[in-house]
């Protein structure tokens, strides 16, 4: 008896070992590395055309046909002001996923130069964002975390895909 | 091994809800003065299985309620009590009230125990009050007493269940705690069937029971407890102290015990059961509601199956030339291709039809409304019904019913006159209304008409000035004069009632048909009737469109809206005010929107008017010309929502995928007009 509840401690430590750890894929922009929550993530393609969207911001390029679904393609580097960069068979396209408040899942995808890999993160060590006043946004920062000396930021992905909220601003 | 009783909730509820609509439609074609057994067979047995179900599941509200209301049919079943029409209202509310307790427990809710009680006692009014003035009619009175005979000591009932009847869902511990309802029980059990321990079944039943109930108790309800089981168990049921007493069963060992004890020993699950269901019941909750289901056809699923059996064989069919391709098997590979393309047409027709509903699924609640609206506002109506078969996309259906209730309610309200008034009018005294739906192009009208008093052409004009609607010197036409009631606030019935006249509800209908892409028409003549017509697409999934060309993009226009495609000429186009253009269309001047313009696509061919070509559209009754580079092609296709992944886009009604998987807008015309005039 005595040894069972001891496996069941070690067993409950280690699940909160491994609680800790919040696994990251990481891609870059520019210079800049960030990261998004991995259980986020639906799948990786290549660019590639899109239908465009009439009067809507430049950064929101367009539609897609993702396997019968409509999925909208926003342009990370536009949306952060780094600038554009031209398209080729080698940019990359990251369909991310939300659950909504209604239960439905989202889909979007965002335009980033290049995915680098998988971090895992220890959660203790994720710093908040730091606050650089209005120049930089870091509304869509969670966190910083560091990666063998680089700094990773991380990014909220419902905050990313609420394009709602932020057009019914512009709208008005 | 508990059962988890939740997962059938659903299933029951549905059942339920069948058989309450089967209660409804039988009661309201009950003929007061010729009955037919059968259509009372048939109520009566709805009845009898939402109590049935409601006591298993443990909704003992609903299965109490159910059971008066079993005791009034049965007893018009056998002939006991006449078909009154008082009765019939009674038992109408009661269906009502189920219903509410059901949605009450389905929801989770608390059952308003308030009105439950009310159709209660209308119903043991009914059931016995009503006695003494009913018993002249009944057929045979003496029959009623012989069987409602009470025994004045009360019952002994020797009760052994198979081993097997656990499994059927029927729990003993369930019946005796309805027996000890009816009275003073005692039971004794007998558990020498036991086996030992390691050989128990927790699944069967090796107890039985000698019971004895004392008390004012009539036979039929004890036997009505055993209605379910008397197939899995031995009964006797004798009355107390009778001769035959030393026929209950075994003297042998035998051992005083509480229901309780008894409980525990046949089922010992019983209280696990109840806690894994609470928690059940509250984890599926969301899940619950947000489901929708359908009920389809057999025969539709079979074809579905046959067609896919045929895509198969197809498949089959092009790999096989596909393996070894020579030059020579090239008609062969076209005949597969093109048996390829009929069976997906096909399968995709099938599909389609799954979705789709029979309308009487809407007109079904109409024989009430009208049974209800008529007798509270003392009019003779009579509902006509034609066309139920016809089928409609089943998110049509259930957006068609609010819109069509409140027509029905505006004929039967201002339409259809008092008897009286029809009569001096030189009309038959019952008035008619009609629900008609039937098919015309791929649209689905459905037509409420009635032979009321019609719509009176001054009186609306009169009352729209008033109103400010319109100005005094306003020239309409008929339709136009009739689409006067569509505009909010305007109501022409005299004084208000709960049923109609507070002027919000047309231009609400309108606003409903239109959202769905479609239109509705009134014909009226005054004295003859009204006639309001919906003309409603068939479904929403898949439109017919016309793809046009704006730089190198593609766009969809929704071939209903375009009225016709022009060349124009320079001289056909005016400027106004500097800005915007018309262009004149034979007697009219239309607005041209430019789509590269007001879409911004930079690619564009065709900046001169006469470069391009302007397709003449009708959007929500405002016309305009929109100029495109070119028109591609018309074809089916399948709307897609953009707001599913993204948000609504102004003039943009939604998208689809073409033939090389590109995606295309749909345009909105409304929406374009509105974007452009801003």
């Amino acid at each position: 008896m005595a040894e069972e509840a001891e496996n069941i401690k070690t067993e409950q430590a280690e699940e909160k070992e491994l609680k800790k750890l919040v696994q990251f894929l990481s891609f870059t922009l520019g210079d800049e590395e960030y990261g998004v929550d991995i259980l986020r993530v639906q799948e990786i393609r290549s660019w590639e055309p899109v239908s465009r969207i009439p009067n809507v911001p430049n950064y929101e390029k367009g539609v897609v046909n993702l396997r019968g679904a409509i999925v909208p393609i926003i342009d990370l580097r536009e949306r952060f002001g780094l600038g554009h960069l031209a398209y080729s068979p080698l940019t990359v396209v990251v369909v991310l996923q939300m659950q909504t408040e209604e239960g439905a899942v989202r889909t979007m995808g965002v335009v980033v130069d290049s995915v680098s890999d998988v971090i895992n993160v220890d959660k203790k060590t994720i710093q908040d964002a730091p606050n650089f006043g209005t120049k930089v946004s870091t509304e869509f920062i969670n966190g910083l975390a560091s990666v063998e000396e680089r700094m990773v930021m991380l990014l909220d992905v419902e905050k990313l895909l609420q394009l709602d909220a932020l057009d019914d601003d512009n709208e008005k | 091994m508990s059962i988890d009783m939740a997962q059938f909730h659903q299933v029951f509820f549905e059942e339920s809800f069948e058989g309450l609509d089967i209660m409804e439609t039988g009661l309201l074609n009950l003929d007061m003065g010729d009955v037919d057994d059968e259509d009372i067979n048939t109520i009566f047995r709805a009845a009898h299985s939402i109590k049935g179900g409601s006591g298993t599941f443990g909704f003992t509200a609903v299965s109490d309620f159910t059971h008066v209301m079993e005791t009034l049919l049965d007893e018009m079943r056998d002939g006991r009590r006449q078909v009154t029409q008082v009765a019939v209202d009674v038992l109408l509310g009661s269906v009502d009230c189920l219903k509410e307790m059901l949605t009450a427990i389905q929801d989770e809710q608390e059952i308003d125990v308030e009105s439950v009680n009310k159709y209660q006692q209308a119903l043991e009014v009914e059931l016995n009050g009503t006695d003494a003035s009913s018993t002249e009619n009944t057929v045979e009175p003496s029959d009623e007493q012989t069987s409602q005979q009470v025994n004045a000591k009360g019952w002994m009932v020797a009760f052994s269940p198979h081993a097997d009847m656990l499994k059927t869902g029927n729990d003993p511990v369930r019946m005796l705690r309805e027996l000890s309802s009816l009275g003073e029980l005692t039971t004794t059990v007998d558990f020498q069937g036991v086996p030992d321990f390691y050989e128990l079944d927790p699944e069967e039943c090796h107890l039985s029971w000698s019971l004895e109930l004392v008390g004012d108790i009539v036979i039929s309800d004890v036997n009505e407890i055993f209605d379910w089981v008397e197939d899995e168990c031995d009964l006797a049921i004798q009355p107390l102290g009778s001769p035959t007493e030393e026929q209950a069963p075994p003297s042998s060992p035998v051992a005083e015990a509480t229901i309780e004890k008894a409980a525990e020993v046949a089922n010992p699950s019983v209280e696990n059961k109840k806690t894994t269901k609470v928690k059940a019941e509250t984890s599926k909750k969301p899940a619950a509601k947000g489901s929708s289901s359908i009920r389809v056809d057999t025969s539709k699923i079979d074809t579905l199956i046959n067609m896919v059996g045929e895509l198969v064989i197809t498949q089959s069919m092009l790999s096989l030339v596909g393996e070894h391709f020579e030059m020579n098997k090239l008609d062969q590979l076209k005949s597969g291709l093109s048996q390829l393309e009929r069976h997906t047409r096909e399968l995709q027709e099938s599909v389609m039809n799954i979705r789709m509903l029979p309308i009487s699924f809407v007109f079904s609640r109409f024989p009430r409304l009208v049974h209800d609206l008529s007798s509270k506002l003392d009019k003779k109506i009579e509902l006509v019904l034609v066309g139920e078969h016809t089928e409609v996309d089943k998110t049509v259906v259930e957006l068609l019913s609010d819109p069509l209730v409140h027509l029905v309610r505006n004929s039967l309200d201002h339409g259809v006159e008092m008897p009286a008034d029809r009569v001096a009018a030189g009309k038959p005294e019952t008035g008619t209304i009609t629900l008609e739906a039937y098919h015309r192009g791929g649209n689905i009208v459905i037509e409420v008409k009635d032979d009321g008093k019609g719509l009176n052409k001054e009186m609306l004009r009169a009352k729209a000035i008033e109103k400010g609607l319109i100005g005094e010197e306003t020239i309409l036409t008929d339709k136009q004069t009739y689409e006067l009631i569509f505009m909010a606030g305007f109501s022409t019935a005299a004084e208000l009632s709960d049923i109609s006249g507070r002027g919000v509800g047309m231009d609400v209908v309108r606003r409903n048909i239109q959202s769905l892409g479609g239109n509705i028409e009134i014909i009226s003549e005054l004295g003859v009737g009204t006639t309001i017509a919906i003309h409603l697409p068939l479904t929403l999934a898949i439109m017919d469109g016309q793809s046009i060309a704006v730089g190198d993009e593609r766009f969809i226009v929704p071939l209903g809206a375009i009225i016709e495609s022009i060349n124009i000429k320079e001289s056909m186009v005016n400027r106004v005010a500097g800005r915007g253009e018309t262009f004149r269309l034979r007697d009219e001047y239309l607005p041209i929107i430019r789509m590269h313009e007001i879409f911004g696509v930079k690619t564009v061919q065709a900046t001169k008017l006469t470069e391009g070509l302007v397709v003449v559209v009708d959007g929500q009754g405002m016309r305009c010309g929109l100029f495109v580079d070119d028109l591609l092609g018309q074809q089916q296709v399948v709307i897609k929502s953009l707001e599913a992944n993204y948000r609504k886009v102004e003039g943009v009604s939604g998208a689809t995928i073409l033939g090389d998987g590109s995606v295309a807008l749909i345009l909105d015309i409304p929406g374009l007009v509105r974007l452009s005039n801003q």
